[in-house]
């Protein structure tokens, strides 16, 4: 398994999130979610300027083998969205936690950061899925 | 309880992606599908198809009872070692499976079918058999595995005794032969394949497979899943059961009528529906599509024609391509080639234009002419 970063925060839907220290969220998908999809082929990413609600759909990633919905960890509003993913979607399969970034949010509510995984968390939940 | 075929632990070894697939526990890719997507097509990459099952026929009465069973003619099949690509219909000419048929001797014919409907299949080829008095004898005891790229059939030539060698390399697209491989394996080779590419699918028996494999990895070919092997079947324009055809369609409907031979009075089941479907038009046809916009065609999308509105069969991201094809099956009618069609596929709300085109897609590693535009 891969490591996963001590500074990200996740769902169980595999969603990470960085908190960037100026009010901003990045978003992007675990390295364990872009080993279940396999080759990414295509992503449709939100509008910069988009409000994206915390829990609901509002990006998709698509692998060879399947289409999947991301969830927005937080509430918010999209200030940046990664567009070298149009010409290379593959960035995430090859950097997940870095590069392969999907979008970054204004949050509006800092406590509901609270309510995501750490990093220990989410490695037992994935071990705990292994079995 | 899922079924796990001879070459199981191997892939496990190798690294594979075990999934579910179709009751069966198989690799769907081995690191990257889109990698082992370009090995087939630039050298030779080998896939086990060990679920799909053999099922050979005996009897005086065969080849009648094949009259029967299938919509193409065995009569086509003139010399031992040749195949025949065929649907079997039901009596309202519904595809029950697509299948090869290998013509071995008078008294012996050879089955290949699909792994997930193997049941259904054998249950409906022995009802039908007891007329002819045909003995059908399912060979589980063999594992399968398809050897496929422009390199393949050199790299398997070259893992067969001496004696073989010219002689399998001589077989013809759709012949198959016994040989013995170096250490003395009996196979059964068939230039047949579900890739467009040329290359093998060798029969070996469950005992000799692990090695078999083991010798073709060391001869360069690279494993591939059946990830690969779907997105290489659609790009060579091949129906998947289950996707493109099932008992609900008729082969005209599945673009599949040069595999229809309305011969003589051949009374194979299913022929008074296609005959009046050869003469009054089906229903439905089958229309190939490339889509220009970034994205993916995906299974069960709403695709909307002139006629009226229709569905994504198989869909996906053609590697060799860059862009989403996909198989639609719509209402009948004239539809133009390219962007004229006017067809549209409702991607998550958005329609999107997409043109229609001739299949294959690919052939022998190569767009085909007006896929790319």
């Amino acid at each position: 398994m891969s490591e996963i970063p001590g500074d990200l925060k996740f769902m169980k839907s595999h969603e990470w999130a960085r908190v960037e220290g100026d009010g901003k969220v990045t978003v992007g998908i675990s390295d364990h979610a872009q080993g279940l999809l396999g080759d990414l082929v295509y992503v449709e990413l939100p509008n910069v300027g988009d409000r994206v609600e915390a829990g609901t759909a509002c990006a998709v990633v698509e692998s060879v083998k399947a289409a999947s919905d991301v969830y927005a960890p937080v509430s918010g509003t999209v200030v940046e969205t990664n567009a070298a993913l149009a010409d290379k979607p593959e960035t995430i399969n090859e950097d997940a936690y870095g590069e392969g970034w999907l979008f970054t949010v204004e949050i509006e509510e800092a406590e509901q950061l609270n309510e995501l995984l750490g990093p220990d968390d989410y490695a037992e939940l994935l071990e705990d899925d292994d079995h | 309880m899922i079924q796990k075929t001879i070459l199981n632990d191997t892939h496990r070894a190798l690294g594979a992606k075990m999934v579910d697939f179709g009751g069966w526990d198989m690799p769907i890719h081995y690191g990257s599908q889109i990698e082992e997507h370009h090995q087939v097509r630039r050298d030779a990459g080998m896939f086990d198809v060990s679920h799909m099952t053999v099922v050979d026929l005996r009897g005086a009465r065969v080849r009648e009872f094949l009259r029967r069973l299938v919509a193409n003619s065995v009569d086509k099949l003139k010399k031992p070692g040749k195949a025949l690509y065929t649907c079997m219909l039901n009596p309202q000419g519904g595809v029950v499976d697509d299948l090869i048929v290998y013509y071995m001797s008078e008294d012996f014919f050879r089955l290949v079918v699909n792994a997930a409907t193997r049941d259904k299949d054998l249950a409906w080829i022995a009802a039908q058999a007891t007329a002819f008095d045909v003995e059908v004898v399912e060979r589980p005891e063999f594992g399968m595995i398809a050897v496929q790229g422009p390199t393949a059939r050199d790299r398997v030539i070259g893992l067969l005794r001496e004696e073989d060698r010219g002689r399998v390399g001589k077989l013809t697209r759709f012949a198959a032969a016994e040989a013995k491989t170096e250490t003395g394996v009996d196979l059964f080779v068939a230039r047949t394949g579900y890739t467009g590419e040329d290359g093998f699918e060798v029969i070996v028996p469950e005992a000799d497979a692990v090695a078999f494999w083991n010798a073709l990895l060391e001869a360069g070919v690279k494993p591939a899943g059946l990830g690969a092997r779907d997105t290489l079947r659609l790009e060579a324009g091949m129906n998947l059961y289950g996707q493109d055809m099932d008992d609900g369609v008729s082969p005209y409907e599945a673009a599949l009528g040069w595999t229809v031979a309305l011969d003589g009075d051949r009374d194979f089941v299913g022929r008074d529906v296609l005959e009046q479907q050869k003469a009054s038009g089906a229903p439905r046809q089958m229309i190939g599509l490339v889509m220009d916009e970034k994205g993916v065609l995906r299974h069960g999308q709403k695709v909307l024609t002139p006629h009226g509105e229709g569905e994504i069969l198989s869909g996906t991201f053609s590697p060799t391509l860059g862009k989403a094809i996909a198989f639609a099956r719509v209402p009948a009618g004239e539809i133009a080639a390219g962007v004229e069609g006017g067809v549209r596929v409702d991607i998550r709300g958005r329609e999107v234009p997409v043109r229609v085109v001739k299949f294959p897609f690919v052939r022998d590693g190569q767009p085909q002419d007006g896929v790319l535009a």
